[in-house]
């Protein structure tokens, strides 16, 4: 792999709190090499505005491994930039060529506010989850793991589904900003799998609820979602979570 | 005198009797009662979920936004349990006896059964839970095996095992917040303990978005606060990993376990240059099926692909014929170095061995093919076949390692080097898990105690689940059951009103500095002292340098750092300094723990102390403790030994060939 190191202009949102209105700053930025991450980029650059007396500019990380779903940055208007199925701490700077302009923004959603700069409020998908994205059991109270065998690929599908690492892009793709994505894969994760089932109806209907509540949009099927999802959740999960919910409907409408 | 409360009678029967024997709280009192969790790894949010299912009022602590971000999260290859599915000789005294020889005997036996007889019923637990562990044809799970063993007892799934595990515990742990009994508190950072009376009574902890000190009160408080890597700079922890929670905890009375016992993972992607902010693993079950080599001339500049079999060195499979590939961690480790001193390491760098897949890849191809009768396959056919079962298994790493190196490790060799990886010291507990401090308890990596000097692959995890699942239940009852008349002490106490202003005041001293230099490279130059003098490998000099230079650091960062912002805002400037101020002084304790300890074991590798053939040498007439050290002032501890007795695994020589 050849190497290489360029200078580029960044334009990224600075934003003091959740009541300063917010701007975009541009900074230029020099050698910096292909090999860095581009958060690592964001580091040096942090570096020369604390030598400069400034402030760093907040972004939210931690794993840098595209695990923990921390890293959250909108870059030239795609979320987690120019890499399929890539976070942004694992996008690399040979993504980009010398003399380049970057616009960097934080998650833009009405359910996701933002805290500082980079850094947005996701509690809401907390939220989502304890409306019902578990099974309910109480430690102590399991059988035999290998009492219930499941089915290779329902338990493969599933664990698809549960390699949702809860980032948020999904919403701050959707012209919507929709969380149904999120959503549905928690709820596919759960369905496939005989232990979820008992809950499946309830899960579906509570969960759904509960994001409307947050202020998320409504899904028009747009597949934006799917496009930009670092961990590539089909948006299959979505029409699974539609029969669920419209299933899950009829059978309470019948009681 | 340190009594580490393990209980009578035979090794396998002392968990079945304590557990028969141990106080209960009634119902009713449980209620009453609040516990503070801090950490929502996979010890903390277990622990949390099963205390707040039985009735105690939890409230629950992490950093990150939301609780299913924990480092725990990035764990990729899985958990051990003695379940025996393959009926390939596993049995709970062999998941034990594996784990106290892979400490290299410096854990305790008691600690270390009691994991092994509950591995079984954390599977059954995460299973109901809905996790998606990987699984056979048939339907039933499957299992690969991990270095230092010989039967396959880890279940996994793909490489993202830490994140299915902790998904799991998050949502039982989101369970209890909707069904009341947790309070979750992210983005909170514990900045003290406060002590009433002798017990650990609550915490001081600032808000990260507001940037304001706030008081809670508990009965107990646990400490699940994960392990302390970063102090080295580079390790494969997460960015925000820290050990100022226990740090803390010390500072206040809780002694610290063999703080230098530090495992150097072999198998992580090398440094490319000084930007480097972490360290990427690549799982330690890429071993299973990858073959580590190096050239066998000196400084070869070859591409890997031209340099012919007879010329490579497997020299795992060389030197440890019985385990090959799968030596423990500390063994690769150092004959990775070993390798790489001697000149023939390999990249720009030099400082890297291949890990490779090509007769992995042809294997499972001939195999797949066989399976789907294809005759007369060409070569192509094969490793086209290979690729797609390598795929599905490690998918996710080679997906990693591409994204990173910009390499496609499906036709190149990876490159790797071993890194920090996980800290097998911490706070020192008795078997119920409570530190000297009553009251205070540290649960996962944040305490020292099941893996001795060298942690086995796949037991990090069984631990946290272990000691947040099935241990603090019990053990915590028999602490509580005396707690019960002791009402909820309000924050306006004396005492929380003194330990914030401790806090507060440390926090305006270090932003009133305003120097010249950033936390980060401050982090840095620590970092460096460490990899250096307190590293792979260490001798007497070397640390006595390191102390100095350490000591020198602290003046330093006292009076140079720089931090930006504001205290009441949000400001991770802020929150790194408060982090990295307490790791300095740890890295102190870590280098003089390392000094007094002149014996080569596990991780902890004294060049003056090495057999003839470059293994490390224990010495147990004098050195069969575990070092805990009591905080007596700036620079100043006190060692406390607790002697290890092994009644059932007799030391010997560890041996792998
Ligand atoms: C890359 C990688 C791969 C690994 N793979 C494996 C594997 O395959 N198998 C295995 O067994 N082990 C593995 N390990 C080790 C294992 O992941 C860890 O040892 C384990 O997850 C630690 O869990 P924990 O619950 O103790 O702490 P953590 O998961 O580290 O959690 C710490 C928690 O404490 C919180 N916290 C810390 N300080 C404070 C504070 N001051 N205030 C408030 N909250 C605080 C954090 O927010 C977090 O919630 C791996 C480790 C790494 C780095
Ligand atoms: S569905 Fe994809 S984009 Fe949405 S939160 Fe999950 S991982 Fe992120
Ligand atoms: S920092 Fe964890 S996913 Fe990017």
């Amino acid at each position: 792999m050849e190497h290489y190191s360029m200078n580029l202009t960044l334009q990224i949102w600075r934003q003091k709190n959740s009541l300063d209105k917010g701007d975009f700053e541009t900074y230029e930025i020099k050698d910096i090499s292909s090999e860095m991450s581009f958060l690592e980029m964001i580091d040096v650059l942090n570096e020369k505005l604390i030598n400069e007396g400034k402030d760093a500019i907040a972004f939210d990380h931690d794993c840098r491994e595209g695990i923990c779903g921390a890293c959250s940055m909108h870059i030239n208007g795609r979320p987690h930039g120019p890499w399929h199925a890539t976070t942004v701490c694992q996008l690399h700077m040979r993504a980009f060529k010398n003399g380049e302009t970057i616009v960097v923004e934080p998650w833009r959603s009405k359910a996701f506010p933002v805290i500082k700069d980079l850094v947005v409020d996701r509690s809401s998908f907390d939220r989502i989850i304890q409306a019902g994205g578990y099974i309910s059991v109480n430690t102590g109270n399991a059988v035999d793991a290998n009492a219930i065998p499941i089915n290779k690929d329902n338990a493969d599908d599933s664990f698809a589904a549960a390699s949702c690492i809860g980032c948020g892009a999904c919403v701050a793709a959707c012209k919507n900003s929709s969380a149904m994505l999120f959503l549905a894969a928690k709820v596919s994760h759960l369905a496939l799998l005989p232990q979820g089932k008992p809950e499946r109806k309830a899960r579906a209907l509570n969960m759904v609820a509960q994001m409307d509540k947050e202020g998320f949009g409504s899904c028009t099927f747009t597949g934006a979602c799917e496009a930009v999802c670092p961990k590539e959740i089909s948006i299959t999960n979505i029409s699974r979570l539609n029969k669920e919910y419209f299933g899950a409907g009829l059978s309470i409408d019948k009681q | 005198m340190l009594n580490s409360k393990i209980p009578d009678g035979r090794l396998s029967q002392k968990w079945e009797e304590y557990k028969g024997h141990v106080q209960l709280v009634n119902p009713a009192n449980k209620r009453k009662l609040e516990i503070i969790v801090i950490g929502t790894g996979l010890a903390g949010a277990s622990a949390a979920a099963s205390l707040g299912e039985m009735g105690y009022q939890v409230k629950a602590f992490c950093f990150q936004d939301s609780p299913r971000r924990a480092h725990s999260i990035a764990a990729q290859g899985g958990i051990n349990a003695a379940k025996n599915y393959q009926n390939d000789g596993d049995s709970v005294f062999r998941l034990f006896y594996d784990t106290v020889k892979g400490g290299d005997y410096r854990a305790r036996e008691a600690n270390v059964h009691r994991l092994a007889e509950v591995s079984a019923s954390i599977i059954d637990q995460c299973v109901a839970q809905g996790v998606p562990f990987a699984r056979e044809y048939g339907g039933l799970l499957s299992n690969r095996s991990f270095g230092g063993t010989q039967v396959q007892r880890t279940f996994y799934a793909a490489g993202q095992t830490g994140q299915q595990l902790l998904i799991g515990a998050y949502q039982a742990l989101e369970r209890q917040v909707a069904l009341g009994s947790v309070t979750m508190y992210s983005r909170h950072e514990m900045l003290d303990i406060v002590k009433i009376d002798g017990k650990a009574r609550g915490i001081i902890a600032r808000n990260l978005i507001t940037g304001k000190l706030e008081r809670y009160f508990g009965h107990a408080v646990l400490l699940c606060s994960g392990g302390y890597g970063n102090v080295f700079y580079l390790s494969t922890n997460a960015m925000g990993s820290n050990v100022t929670a226990i740090w803390k905890a010390h500072k206040l009375g809780a002694y610290f376990g063999n703080p230098c016992f530090t495992q150097i993972h072999p198998t992580c992607i090398p440094v490319s240059g000084d930007h480097q902010s972490k360290l990427t693993l690549m799982s330690e079950s890429l071993r299973n099926d990858g073959r580590i080599w190096v050239p066998k001339k000196q400084n070869d500049t070859r591409r890997p692909n031209e340099i012919p079999e007879d010329e490579r060195d497997y020299y795992l499979e060389r030197r440890y014929p019985a385990f090959g590939n799968l030596v423990p961690r500390d063994v690769a480790s150092r004959a990775a170095k070993e390798r790489c001193d001697a000149g023939f390491g390999v990249g720009t760098s030099r400082q890297a061995v291949y890990l490779d897949y090509a007769a992995a890849i042809e294997r499972y191809g001939k195999i797949e093919c066989n399976k789907l009768g294809i005759d007369n396959v060409s070569a192509e056919n094969i490793m086209h076949h290979g690729k797609e079962v390598v795929k599905e298994k490690y998918g996710n790493l080679f997906d990693m390692y591409e994204k990173i190196t910009g390499e496609n490790p499906y036709d190149i060799p990876m490159r790797i080097y071993p890194a920090v990886h996980y800290t097998m010291g911490g706070l020192w507990v008795d078997y119920d898990l409570m530190t000297t401090v009553p009251g205070l308890y540290a649960l996962g990596e944040a305490n020292f105690s099941d893996h001795g000097a060298n942690r086995l692959g796949a037991s990090a995890l069984m631990q946290g689940l272990a000691d947040g699942y099935f241990v603090i239940p019990y053990t915590l009852g028999s602490f509580l059951a005396n707690e019960i008349r002791t009402a909820a002490i309000p924050t306006d106490h004396p005492a929380f009103i003194e330990a914030e202003k401790l806090v507060n005041d440390r926090i305006h001293q270090l932003k009133n500095i305003n120097g010249n230099q950033s936390v980060e490279s401050l982090h840095k130059k620590l970092g460096k002292i460490m990899w250096d003098k307190c590293g792979m490998e260490r001798n007497a000099e070397g640390l006595k340098q390191a102390i100095n230079e350490i000591q020198q650091l602290k003046k330093e960062f006292w009076s140079d750092v720089r931090i930006p912002g504001d205290i009441e805002e949000f400001n991770p400037e802020l929150d790194k300094a408060n982090r990295v101020a307490d790791f300095i002084e740890l890295g102190e304790l870590m280098c003089i723990d390392a000094l007094q300890r002149n014996e080569s074991c596990g991780g902890h590798f004294r060049e003056e102390m090495q057999t003839p053939e470059g293994e490390a040498l224990r010495d147990d007439a004098n050195f069969q403790y575990v070092a805990a050290w009591e905080f007596k002032g700036e620079h100043e501890w006190q060692v406390h030994k607790e002697e290890l007795i092994f009644e059932v695994a007799k030391p010997t020589q560890r041996s792998y060939k």
